[in-house]
């Protein structure tokens, strides 16, 4: 399983759960967990979602979630698991 | 499973706290390059740099966007250019068409720097070793990426005084053929006493000759984010400043491990160590001074900061140390003045001096690192303040250097710019009384007892 940490964060507003998980689900990601919160008034939401299945590589999912977040107002970041992994767990 | 506020807290690091990793450095061995025709082994160096980092600069923008973190520079060092070169090289001159050569390699393959033009000398110097000394100046004018580093001194050699007075010359030199820039040459200029092979920050990186054929070693950063840690614990013992600063170090080291291994990975390169180094850059929030100013000193330079210091460097070392599966270079607190805007103002108020800092350099790494000095000082005292460093590298048994730059057409009260990471400083005062008679002697200083330590 190659897990990935997807990060949203950014002015709440409506659909904003939505719009993230149909574009996973139109692209063969599967989520694993999901989380989210407000910060200060912001909206944080952060999604495990299992890479394995992708129908597209890293770096396009990646521009493109990035675009999805232009779009409704978030910053949306994709990456690998294993750098919270590495600095919050021995 | 990684919760929440686990994720925001990292990304917080690398978003607000300037947390990176400063550089990944493939070190190449140039010796199975030798040749004793120049142009053959010119080919063979370019070819080799070409070949081994191919893929340097994109692995490591594919690493850093699919871990989120910034990759700020991807370097190259090389063996001891005075070794490679000693049986081509009969001039400075013929030197210089190897800096050349490697400068194009560089270029070439996209890096940031190329470091190894470098001499080995703390005892004595091979005519080799004089001819790429003497080049550097010319080699340093008339490139773009190479970084060079002489090590005049070691704790079982003592200090080779020739190298010393040698290497006063040769940066007042560099400074004057730069002078068009603020004399830049020389901040691409290290002067080491206990260099490391293995240090992946420039501009003393060279790949050692106990190396094998190539290497990652990677440079690990983030003042910000120690910053960040201890403002939470304002007023607070010393033991809970320690334990902040241990933890952080370990967070911060292990995204460095977590990238080296990677890059070793899809280089097919083995890894060699990770540099537990605090390195700020000019940016606000990502400054050593700004630590001390957290952890209770009103400036840098303030009675205090060598303590402080001391207990930094100590506690960065043992967080980061068990992060890593190898820890090597420097791996410490560096403390360039032109790098890091809070070491600037402290000059500029008055509270740091080159005195003070000298007495830092004694509990950190690395030396007087990215000191402006006035244009018109004499090469003898630039050979006298490199003396005072080296001895204290000499005697502690730890790695010193000193980047002087001797600004030239400035003086006390002026300011040099150098541009991006290498930041910008006010010139310091350097003390006016002579050393000529001193370092105008030959020889070396013997090495030091090892035992009677007071």
């Amino acid at each position: 399983m190659k897990k990935t940490i997807i990060t949203v964060v950014g002015k709440d507003s409506v659909g904003i759960i939505a719009r993230v998980c149909s574009y996973l689900a139109d692209n063969g990601l599967n989520i694993l967990d999901i989380s989210q919160t407000i910060v200060d008034g912001f909206f944080n939401m952060m999604m495990i979602v299992d890479f394995t299945s992708a129908e597209k590589g890293f770096s396009v999912v990646s521009e493109e979630l990035e675009e999805l977040g232009q779009g409704i107002g978030c910053v949306i970041r994709l990456q690998r698991e294993e750098i919270f992994d590495k600095m919050h767990r021995l | 499973m990684i919760n929440l506020n686990e994720v925001i807290e990292t990304n917080d690091m690398i978003e607000k706290e300037n947390l990176d990793v400063r550089t990944i450095t493939l070190g190449i061995s140039l010796l199975d390059c030798i040749d004793s025709d120049l142009d053959r082994l010119c080919g063979n160096i370019y070819r080799k740099i070409t070949k081994m980092a191919e893929n340097l600069v994109s692995v490591g923008e594919e690493i850093g966007r699919e871990f989120g973190i910034p990759i700020v520079n991807k370097r190259i060092s090389v063996t001891p250019i005075a070794l490679v070169g000693g049986s081509a090289c009969r001039t400075p001159e013929d030197f210089v068409k190897i800096a050349k050569t490697l400068d194009q390699a560089a270029a070439k393959v996209g890096v940031n720097f190329i470091g190894g033009y470098t001499a080995l000398v703390s005892k004595k110097m091979t005519e080799a070793d004089r001819n790429l000394i003497l080049s550097i100046p010319q080699a340093l004018s008339a490139t773009e990426y190479i970084c060079s580093s002489v090590n005049v001194g070691s704790t079982r050699t003592g200090l080779d005084m020739d190298a010393v007075r040698l290497m006063g010359r040769i940066v007042k030199e560099t400074a004057v053929l730069t002078a068009d820039r603020d004399s830049i040459g020389c901040a691409k200029l290290v002067v080491f006493c206990n260099a490391p092979d293995d240090n992946p920050f420039m501009a003393g990186a060279f790949h050692g000759v106990t190396e094998g054929d190539a290497v990652i070693n990677v440079g690990v950063s983030g003042p910000g984010v120690v910053k960040t840690a201890l403002d939470k614990v304002k007023g607070k013992d010393f033991s809970v400043v320690c334990e902040t600063i241990k933890k952080t170090a370990f967070k911060i080291t292990r995204v460095g491990q977590l990238v080296a291994n990677e890059a070793a990975k899809r280089l097919g390169v083995p890894f060699g160590i990770i540099d537990l180094s605090l390195a700020p850059t000019p940016a606000m929030g990502d400054s050593i001074a700004e630590i001390f100013e957290s952890l209770g000193l009103e400036r840098a330079g303030a009675p205090g900061t060598t303590a402080a210091l001391a207990m930094l460097n100590d506690q960065v070392k043992k967080g980061g140390v068990m992060a890593s599966s190898y820890v090597g270079g420097l791996s410490g607190a560096f403390i360039p003045v032109s790098e890091d805007h809070g070491m600037i103002d402290a000059v500029k108020e008055g509270s740091l001096t080159l005195e003070k800092l000298e007495a830092m350099t004694c509990v950190c790494s690395v030396g007087l690192d990215m000191v402006a000095i006035p244009g018109d000082t004499k090469e003898s005292t630039i050979a006298g303040i490199i003396a005072d460093e080296m001895a204290i590298g000499m005697i502690n048994q730890k790695t010193t250097a000193v980047r002087l730059i001797p600004v030239q057409g400035k003086k006390v009260g002026d300011q040099a710019e150098f541009g991006g990471l290498l930041g910008y400083a006010p010139i310091m005062p350097v003390n006016k009384f002579s050393c000529d008679d001193f370092v105008s002697r030959k020889g070396r200083i013997p090495a030091p007892i090892h035992s009677f330590k007071n």
